[in-house]
């Protein structure tokens, strides 16, 4: 019988300890993003002051990579259990476009800059859908192993088709976004057409074509954590990644890595708040935002990790990097050293065609 | 074990095929990882066939011989990249030495019995050789991961300091970023309160099924099994979506109506979820050890006027316990390794162990997953260790050998 004393007394006091765990987290919010450097980013340029404004306890959840996905089951099963989210643009714009996120009008639910320049004017452009809260520009860029190129640094996105001056293996990202592009620009299409020629059958082919000539030498990644540790272990002589995961690489790891901007490609990733939140949860995710983007604290982000706010008054305030003191504006993207020659990403363009090239690009790789 | 049978030395074609097969296994490893597999293994057996040709005609000497294979392959290795193979390479030369002269002495047919064929012999060897395989493959992976948690970088490579074994290259900042950071503190805590609750709630039901489906009178009990069995057969992420929309109504009506707090709907949902999954290892085990057991004692029993209640705990349970406990462990490490269903299933308050560190890997590869799993590996070894030594103790108390 003693045992079974034990086993009932150990019952209780599990239970007593879970219940009064969950107890004392009763004011929180969850907020989901990428997880990583990314998210300890988040964690201290915006949850931390936060939290000790307000009290609330944010959880972290690392699941954007399945955002979509997850939101359309959780309105399906109405037990939405996320409070701000984090996604890329694309992401915003399915969503949206569902009726999964919340419409936001930038000017009455957005803080002004510090001068008053309204919201809206503040993040300009980069307000690509109705849901969509700008929060950094990152771009997709390409590293490479500075003790494995010689003493010839690649310099343009074509020498990753240069199998015969840089022999190796090289990583890209296993989806038709960016290699298309950089594919068909080394193939020697102007900037300005590529579209236009990614638009046809023939240009489809063509850019596979101009992907076939390495194909054999590519691995093929999903995760923004693969590159890094593809060059750190020497497999790839350069490969594909987010500006921010190299420059974490390169100054806070010590890696002999470096940066080929040219070409790179921006993108935006930013917040959405769900759709069919309740009253209160819906009103403390706004004051969340409100309190997350505005000028002051966009800029903060920069400390942490080498992606550029989206607010326009938050570029002159990125100051150094928190732990190193190095200076972060020459490791942003959008540093016009950087950006002498980037790619723009043609969402709309993407957006229309986006499942037809999924599935020749994967008919392609299964060959 | 005294010697079975006469030894006598063997022919030297039969030695040269054992040693330049041992040759060409490590020289395929070898040339492999320097450009071509098929020139390396060529080149081991030829350098190994050549050795035990050398010391067999011409140096006659077996210590000697033993000695400088020893050495001479541990210098090459030191040649070839230092200390780690150097070690590498001393380890190869003193089991090839050790090979030859076993080949050539006869002696692996010592401690076999005299009238065993050829074959046979070559049978016990074989079978211990691919024994010896599996356990090596089961068993590297997770050898492996161990030295990488010291890695001071924060990538899963072994560096250069680390494969020269300077202090420099290894440190205990994954653990203690293990210990330190939050979210693996909380996801650590999460798994710790949701897998022993699951564990009771799938022994307790899991026991009480094995016994009732284990009556014959029971109708229909086959039917009844293979459904309770189900979520082991099922794949898992079919059971997690129907698990996702089953609890997520069930979590509402738990909110709205009764009024709970969110999180403890959560954990309820998470520990059910994980119960459903421990149940069928549980019924298992127990029905195994059920067949084992003598009805005519609950009838005794109850002959002498115990009611059912205290003839199950009396009599039954400590004659089942093995059976229950191993069910409980396995419905244990099943809640404790779940990832499929607390990813549908749980919020983000409930992120378990597993699902931290799957995230962990897909967004950040950090070597404090191997400092995780390290740390998972040592406490198993513990508890197994912890476990047999009990079952020996109250073996040797019942009077028993441990077997």
């Amino acid at each position: 019988m003693k045992f079974t004393k034990t086993l009932m007394a150990t019952t209780a006091l599990t239970m007593v300890a879970g219940v009064a765990g969950a107890a004392d987290m009763a004011d929180e919010m969850t907020i989901v993003s990428w997880g990583g450097a990314y998210t300890a980013s988040q964690m201290n340029a915006y949850h931390k002051p936060y939290m000790e404004k307000t009290g609330v306890n944010i959880i972290s959840d690392d699941s954007s990579a399945e955002a979509v996905a997850k939101l359309r089951a959780m309105n399906e099963a109405n037990n939405i259990t996320w409070d701000v989210v984090d996604v890329v643009a694309s992401d915003a714009m399915r969503l949206c476009d569902e009726g999964l996120a919340l419409e936001i009008d930038p000017d009455t639910m957005l803080a002004d800059a510090p001068d008053g320049t309204k919201a809206s004017e503040d993040f300009g452009d980069l307000l690509v859908s109705e849901c969509f809260i700008p929060q950094i520009v990152y771009s997709t860029t390409f590293g490479y192993r500075t003790d494995m190129v010689g003493d010839k640094a690649p310099t343009t996105v074509c020498d990753i088709f240069d199998l015969a001056t840089y022999p190796g293996k090289r990583s890209l990202q296993k989806r038709p976004i960016d290699n298309m592009e950089w594919a068909l620009y080394c193939d020697g299409v102007a900037k300005d057409d590529i579209y236009d020629v990614l638009g046809t059958d023939a240009g489809v082919d063509r850019a596979l074509a101009k992907l076939d000539t390495i194909k054999d030498q590519v691995v093929w990644w999903t995760a923004g954590a693969e590159t890094p540790q593809l060059l750190a272990d020497g497999e790839v002589v350069m490969g594909s990644t987010f500006n921010g995961r190299l420059f974490s690489a390169i100054a806070e790891q010590n890696q002999p890595i470096g940066m080929l901007w040219d070409m790179q490609s921006f993108d935006l990733d930013g917040w959405i708040i769900p759709a069919g939140l309740s009253p209160e949860r819906q009103a403390r995710a706004l004051d969340y935002v409100y309190f997350a983007t505005d000028t002051q604290r966009l800029a903060d982000q920069a400390k942490y990790i080498s992606y550029g706010p989206a607010r326009k008054s938050s570029a002159p305030l990125v100051g150094k990097h928190a732990d190193l003191g190095i200076d972060m504006a020459p490791h942003m993207p959008t540093d016009p050293a950087n950006a002498a020659n980037v790619h723009l990403y043609d969402y709309s363009w993407w957006a229309d065609n986006r499942d037809d090239l999924d599935a020749k690009f994967q008919a392609w790789l299964a060959k | 074990m005294a010697a079975l049978t006469p030894i006598s030395r063997k022919p030297f074609w039969l030695v040269a095929l054992m040693v330049g097969g041992f040759g060409a296994f490590f020289g395929l490893f070898i040339g492999t990882s320097n450009g071509s597999g098929i020139t390396g293994a060529i080149v081991g057996a030829a350098l190994m066939v050549g050795l035990a040709w050398a010391y067999i005609n011409l140096l006659k000497n077996e210590p000697v011989g033993r000695g400088i294979t020893f050495a001479a392959f541990g210098i090459a290795g030191f040649a070839a990249g230092g200390l780690p193979t150097a070690i590498l390479g001393a380890l190869i030369g003193a089991l090839g030495g050790w090979l030859i002269y076993w080949a050539y002495e006869g002696r692996y047919r010592a401690y076999l019995a005299p009238y065993l064929t050829w074959q046979q012999v070559l049978w016990h060897f074989g079978f211990r050789t691919i024994c010896g395989v599996i356990f090596v493959f089961l068993i590297t992976p997770i050898l492996v991961v161990l030295p990488l948690s010291f890695n001071a970088q924060n990538f899963f490579t072994f560096t250069p300091e680390m494969l020269r074994f300077d202090p420099a290259g290894y440190s205990l900042k994954h653990y203690q970023d293990f210990f330190s950071n939050n979210e693996w503190q909380r996801s650590f805590k999460n798994s710790l309160i949701i897998a022993p609750i699951a564990t009771i709630i799938s022994v307790t039901l899991g026991t009480l099924a094995a016994i009732g489906l284990s009556q014959s009178h029971v109708p229909g009990r086959r039917a009844i099994m293979a459904i309770l069995i189900s979520p082991m057969i099922v794949p898992l992420i079919i059971s997690a979506t129907g698990m996702f929309f089953f609890y997520s109504q069930i979590g509402n009506w738990m909110e709205g109506s009764l009024g709970l707090d969110k999180n403890l709907v959560g954990y309820i949902k998470v520990v059910l979820a994980h119960a459903v999954l421990g149940i069928p290892f549980v019924i298992i085990t127990v029905t195994a050890t059920l067949v084992g057991f003598d009805r005519s004692l609950t009838r005794a029993a109850a002959n002498m006027g115990a009611d059912p209640v205290t003839t199950f705990f009396r009599v039954q349970m400590p004659l089942i316990l093995p059976g229950v406990i191993s069910g409980g462990l396995f419905a244990f490490i099943t809640s404790f390794d779940e990832v499929v269903v607390v990813l549908f299933v749980g919020s983000a308050s409930q992120k378990t162990l597993p699902w931290q560190m799957f995230t962990g890997l897909r967004e950040q590869i950090s070597p404090t997953i191997l400092a995780v799993a390290t740390i998972l590996v040592v406490i198993s070894i513990a508890l197994l260790t912890t476990l047999e030594f009990l079952r020996r103790r109250s073996e040797r108390l019942r009077g028993m050998s441990p077997s």
